[in-house]
Formats: C-alpha cells, structure tokens, sequence
C-alpha cells in the first residue's frame, strides 16, 4: 500500500486584524524567499559546508566596481579605485578587486602585508591611517608608497626619516573638514577650516624632502547625502589651488576616501535603505562637478582616487543559516533563535538586517524577535519584524553582509563559520574555513604549574 | 476545549468574535484546529489527525499546539471550562 504523501506543516496562528492606516509608501507585505544566490541553493550550501555559513558572489563584486567604474569614468578622465581593506580583507576578495584594476588602501602594517603578498605592487598602495610606526614608515617610503599623514608627530617622523632615505618619501595629507553634515569628523588628519591643513602643507613644501603628491578626505561613513561630496571636493581643490599658486607645484591626485552608503536599512530609519541610498551617478556627479569647476589648471587635472569599500562589497555578501527553535516571550510576542549570532554579524549593531525565509513558506507572519545563538542578551538580529512562520531546522538567509562583518567578526561563545565564494560560472570555493578548537587553542600556552 | 459559540470562521479563514466586533486571520493549520475544535474534537483527536496527515514531529506539533490554544485563551475565544 503505497503511503499518503504528507502536507507541509506550518506552525498554527491567529493574527488580530487592525484596521490602520494604508501604508502611504506601498510597501509590500509579503516577503520575498530567497532559494538561490546566483543560482547555487541555499540548502545545498549549508549540506555541504555546515551551518551557518558566508556566501559572497563573485558576479556581484565584479558588476558593482564596475558600476562604480562606470559612473565616474564618464564624467572625469583619471579615475582609480584603490580597495579599502579594513571592510574585507580576505585574500580571494581582495584578488578580485586587483584584477578589476584595484590599488589596496590599507590602514595598518598587517594589512600592508597582506596587500603585498597579495601581488599588490608597494607602489599601488596607499597607507592610511592614524597607527604607522617609524618602522611601517620606513618601510612604506623605501617602497615608494603613498602615505597619507594623519597628524603632525607622523609628519615629523617622516621628515627624520626622509633626511637618511634614499627614496624620497611620496605623500598626500589627510584633511577633515565641515561638509555640510552631522556627525564632523575631525579624527583623521588635519582641519581644513582653521588653517592646519595649509599649514601642515606648507611644512611638507618647506621641508623640500618631501614629494607632496595628493590631498586626501575621509568625511565620514555611510554619507546619505553627495552635495557632502561635492563640497569635500571643492575644498580640497581649493587647497591644490593655493598650492599651485604659492609653490608652482601641481598635486597628481584627488583622494575622496570612502564612505558612499550601501542599501542596508541603519536602525531607526524610516524608510528602507534600498529607496534611501544614493546611486553611484549622484555621488559621481556631485564630486566630478566639483572638480571641474574649480580653479584647478584643466591641463593638470589630478587623477581622482576613490576608496569605497562597503558600497562596493556589501551586496555581495550572504550569510545563511538555520532555525534553532520558536519561543513566545512573556509579552506575548513570538521569538525565533538562528544560528546566526552578532559575534559573526557585526553590522546588526547598527543595521536592520534584511532577513528572508530560504524555502517556500505561506503569506502568514507573525511579529517577531529574532535572536542569535549566543547566551548574552544583546544577542539580537532583528528586535521586531514580521516574519513568516518558519519551522526549527527551516533555513533563512541574511542579504547585505559583505562589508565589515568578515574582519570585524569576533571569535566569542562559538567558532566562526565557512566563507565560501561563488565564482561568475556558480563554482563554490572555501575562501576561508571554519574555525576549530584547534584554531582557538593554537596560540595558547599552559604555565608549566597548570598542566 | 471549546471554541466559543458566537465565533463565525470563514472558510478562507477568517475569523470574528460578534462580542467584541474583533476580527482575526488564521493560517491553514490554525484553522484546521479551530474547525475541529467547533466539531468537539479532543485534544488527542486533533494531535493524531495532524501526526497523521502533517509532516511533523511529536515534539514540535505538541509545543506549537499548546501555544496555539494559549493564544485562543489569551483572545478570550475559548469557552471557559470548569
């Protein structure tokens, strides 16, 4: 007797129905599933490299730089994308972006290593960043890098350095100043408004020892608004102006740092990210206008650098996982506990992460939290969405993780998980593996009274 | 466990508590419940049917089962018994 094939089973609820008011956006209630990620199936992803587990789309990194590329190749002749390391730096991805034509920004001597042995020519890279010692220093002007001084003790060091040096130090200024925006940064570099960062690139003309190459802004993070750009710009034109005039000396680069918004929605935000991020057009057309307009000599216009990092990777970026268990909270409301904690996603701290159902499941939702798998309270993905119905052992999929959450990671209460890349014909690779005890136990050592 | 007699459930269901003029939305396996509760079926009825007829664990249906009726408790939907 062959049996009877069983239904789907989805948990039973009972939704009070509120009469509001209708969304004056139009957003749509039900929630899309995600099966695939460029045609690889989420399950057959976790089956073979466990769950949770990093997916990044190698498709998406290549279409995005050339988005990017494409923006602002148009409207400026001298255009160069260096990648900012910090949000991912994990060797594969970085590789991609070198073969897109790359530099590496990094902001540490680990991640200057990386770059090199990442068959970066030291010539390609820009060394950013408030922590260089003399020994990085030394190293980066012997192989002829570019560094971009963030305060004046670093310039000192750099001069003491360039006056034995046979390489003369190559170097741009980092200059903050008042965009416009909230918040100002004025951490990194020197103040455009009070006078330092002209000073500070009249001691560098002054010294004579040094090649003063470019002029560098970093204005802020995930900048909803370009105009911020265009007025950057400007300004740092202004300054390549001055120094055309006082000095007869013509800067060979713009660097407009990073900072452009990815799609993901920051928390508190009323609308989604995806319908508030600027495009890669707004962005170009606000800095390459400024640009252009300025008094800079047209037969000496300086190449323009870019360092965006997170509007470049974040949508490359999965994380996939699975449901540990369903639980109603005291109050009432429904919670789901995945696998997925903020010791591996970072950016939830600050995002509301897009999550989606990785099978079919019905139009019925329920308000839900959803937590992480770690015993600590904060551990919390999304505080309140409407979600639907999924079983324990159902799969989920988070979208917009690339940026940051692979080197900002934390290794706490349970071990970090497979990265895999997708490469542009749907191959899967391991790009870094799962941690094991071992991994954690390596570096430990047990006084000889302990053991 | 009953549900209360001046429930009307829809056949798509929905539905509405003509006490209190509050209306509510059921899914496909909320509803099945509810329908056999309104045909005075036990608990244990409606489990065996579900184990029988649903891919799902014991476990699983029990815990979601429970938590269903708390919620028909807590709407106030159920008769009170006793």
């Amino acid at each position: 007797m062959a049996t009877k094939e069983k239904l789907k089973y989805e948990r039973p609820v009972i939704n009070k129905i509120n009469a509001g008011v209708t969304d004056k956006f139009g957003m749509s209630t039900k929630m899309e599933i995600i099966e695939e990620i460029d045609s690889v199936k989420i399950t057959d992803l976790l089956n073979e490299y466990g769950s949770p587990v990093f997916a990044v789309s190698e498709n998406t990194i290549r279409k995005t730089i050339n988005e990017l590329k494409q923006s602002f190749t148009t409207r400026y002749p001298k255009v160069q994308i260096a990648w900012s390391y910090k949000t991912n730096y994990l060797n594969a991805i970085c590789k991609i972006y070198h073969s897109e034509g790359s530099w590496a920004e990094v902001v540490s001597m680990f991640e200057y290593e990386k770059a090199i042995s990442n068959g970066v020519s030291a010539k390609k890279i820009i060394f950013n960043g408030p922590d260089k010692s003399k020994a990085d220093l030394e190293k980066a002007i012997n192989n002829g890098s570019y560094i971009h001084i963030d305060h004046f003790d670093e310039l000192y060091d750099i001069i003491a350095i360039s006056k034995t040096s046979k390489e003369r130090p190559k170097v741009a200024i980092r200059v903050n100043m008042d965009t416009g925006i909230y918040p100002q940064w004025d951490r990194f570099g020197f103040n455009y408004e009070n006078g330092e960062a002209w000073n500070a690139l009249n001691r560098i003309m002054l010294s004579e020892k040094l090649d003063l190459v470019g002029l560098h802004t970093h204005i802020g993070t995930y900048i909803l608004t370009p105009s911020a750009y265009g007025v950057a710009a400007s300004k740092l034109s202004e300054l390549a102006v001055k120094l055309d005039k006082k000095y007869n000396h013509k800067i060979k680069y713009i660097d407009m740092g990073g900072g452009f918004a990815s799609k993901n929605t920051l928390k508190g935000a009323y609308l989604p990210g995806k319908d508030t991020c600027p495009t890669f057009d707004q962005y170009a057309e606000a800095i390459t206008n400024a640009i252009i307009n300025s008094e800079i000599d047209p037969q000496n216009m300086p190449t323009l650098f870019l360092e965006t990092g997170r509007a470049l990777i974040d949508d490359a970026g999965y994380i996939a996982g699975t449901v540990l268990a369903n639980k109603r909270l005291a109050s009432g409301r429904r919670s789901m506990i995945v696998d997925t904690g903020v010791n591996m996603l970072f950016t939830s701290f600050w995002y509301e992460h897009e999550i989606y159902p990785a099978q079919e499941v019905s139009s019925h939702t329920e308000d839900t939290t959803i937590y992480g798998p770690l015993c600590m309270n904060i551990d919390i993905i999304r505080s309140a969405i409407n979600f639907p119905l999924l079983n324990k052992g159902d799969n989920y999929v988070l979208k917009r993780v690339g940026a940051y959450n692979m080197t900002q990671w934390m290794q706490f209460i349970t071990l970090r998980p497979n990265i895999i890349l997708i490469d542009t014909k749907g191959k899967t690779h391991v790009i870094r593996e799962n941690e094991t005890n071992e991994t954690m136990t390596a570096l430990e050592k047990i006084p000889e009274h302990l053991k | 466990m009953k549900i209360k007699k001046n429930i009307a459930v829809s056949e798509s269901g929905f539905l509405f508590d003509s006490n209190t003029g509050d209306s509510f939305s059921l899914n496909e396996t909320g509803k099945q419940i509810v329908k056999m509760l309104n045909e005075n079926r036990s608990e244990e009825e409606v489990r065996n049917y579900f184990l029988n007829n649903y891919d799902v664990e014991e476990g699983t249906f029990e815990n979601n089962f429970n938590d269903f009726i708390n919620m028909l408790q807590n709407l106030n939907l159920l008769e009170n018994e006793g």
